[in-house]
């Protein structure tokens, strides 16, 4: 932002910096969340199904 | 060109922004978590109630779904309402009003929520209870909020259905489907709804008449709002024991929502008859504060029951 000529506040940068972390850790959480549902929903038996 | 370097232009200096203030609990706070909360509770309940199996993972997620849902609706709620929040007492601390978050900001929050909670409830759970979920966000942010909150005295009468429609997102979250049981669910926090508002309208009214809401007691007086205050939990009454007299819940359960029930009308009366001064205000504040713990007790007994139930 501030290359374009917007000049952030101390705060904002502060506040910005502390969203990023929050939506890395929602972002991460989100990819286990998938994995643990795809093996949820494939069942036990994904490996010995015939293919 | 970015908009800001045109900006910039424009004006001849270094531009500010009044965006990007927000701090994480600022956008925790446009969720509304402690609607949010009930939401959990009642959507669980509903879960818990339905026959059927589900795996504890995907309720779980379905939880979070039906909660990030509810939370997203209260974000666009936030936003459309910004206007008015600015003028109340109550909402004035909000994040838009305080100038924390812009407008857009909580748009553009409320509408990515609203998005990813529906396309993973359908994904993971089922599509019938991704629909409900999004018929209820739609319910609350166009129906409710855009349409009657600012046109009738009958908006939370009507909008009511939106916070009451959780239990039964999250009883078709298990059986795919609509039923009686869930139905009742539905038609307890409905009816619970307008002598809830209703009563915090009463010693909150000169916020609503200052916002030029049309909450009832602005509109038709506070004289009819007490009646209907009244007349809504006789009706109410019936409802929250019928879970008892449909065979869904135990005889214990009957007993102990009729007391409830009964203390509840018995508070509604005493709004009825106290119509002047500080004994008045006291009144009402007396039977909104008692309608939370009422409910959160009315689906707490209906939960015990089941998971002693389960264990027995």
């Amino acid at each position: 932002m501030e290359d374009n000529g917007v000049k952030l506040t101390e705060k904002q940068q502060k506040n910005r910096r502390s969203r990023s972390i929050a939506i890395a850790l929602v972002l991460a959480a989100l990819v286990v969340l998938f994995y643990v549902v795809t093996i949820v929903k494939m069942g036990p038996d994904v490996l010995t199904r015939p293919l | 060109m970015s908009l800001a370097e045109r900006h910039e232009m424009m004006t001849g200096e270094d531009a500010t922004w009044d965006g990007g203030m927000g701090s994480v609990g600022d956008y925790i706070a446009l969720l509304k978590p402690r609607v949010m909360s009930l939401v959990i509770f009642t959507a669980f309940v509903g879960m818990m109630l339905a026959p059927g199996q589900i795996h504890p993972v995907l309720a779980g997620v379905g939880l979070l779904c039906i909660a990030i849902g509810a939370g997203a609706s209260g974000a666009l709620n936030m936003w459309y309402d910004a206007d008015i929040d600015r003028i109340m007492s109550r909402t004035q601390k909000r994040p838009i009003p305080a100038g924390k978050i812009t407008p857009d900001e909580a748009l553009a929050f409320g509408l990515t929520l609203s998005l990813g909670s529906v396309l993973t409830l359908g994904l993971v759970v089922n599509w019938f209870a991704g629909a409900f979920l999004a018929f209820t966000i739609f319910f609350y942010v166009v129906i409710y909020t855009m349409w009657l909150k600012r046109s009738t005295p009958q908006n939370i009468v009507i909008g009511g259905a939106a916070g009451a429609f959780p239990p039964m997102i999250g009883w078709a979250a298990v059986t795919g489907n609509v039923s009686l049981e869930s139905l009742v669910l539905f038609l307890i926090i409905f009816m619970w709804t307008p002598p809830h508002f209703w009563a915090l309208a009463l010693f909150k009214s000169g916020d609503y008449r200052a916002a030029g809401i049309p909450m009832m007691p602005v509109v038709a007086g506070e004289s009819s709002t007490r009646t209907q205050i009244l007349a809504y939990a006789v009706i109410l009454a019936p409802i929250v024991v019928s879970p008892y007299l449909l065979g869904f819940a135990s005889p214990v359960y009957g007993a102990v929502s009729s007391v409830l029930s009964a203390v509840f009308v018995a508070l509604a009366f005493n709004v009825w008859r106290k119509r002047e001064g500080d004994a008045a205000r006291k009144a009402a504040v007396r039977l909104f504060s008692y309608s939370i713990l009422y409910l959160f007790l009315i689906f707490a007994l209906l939960l015990g029951e089941n998971l002693l139930a389960r264990l027995v």
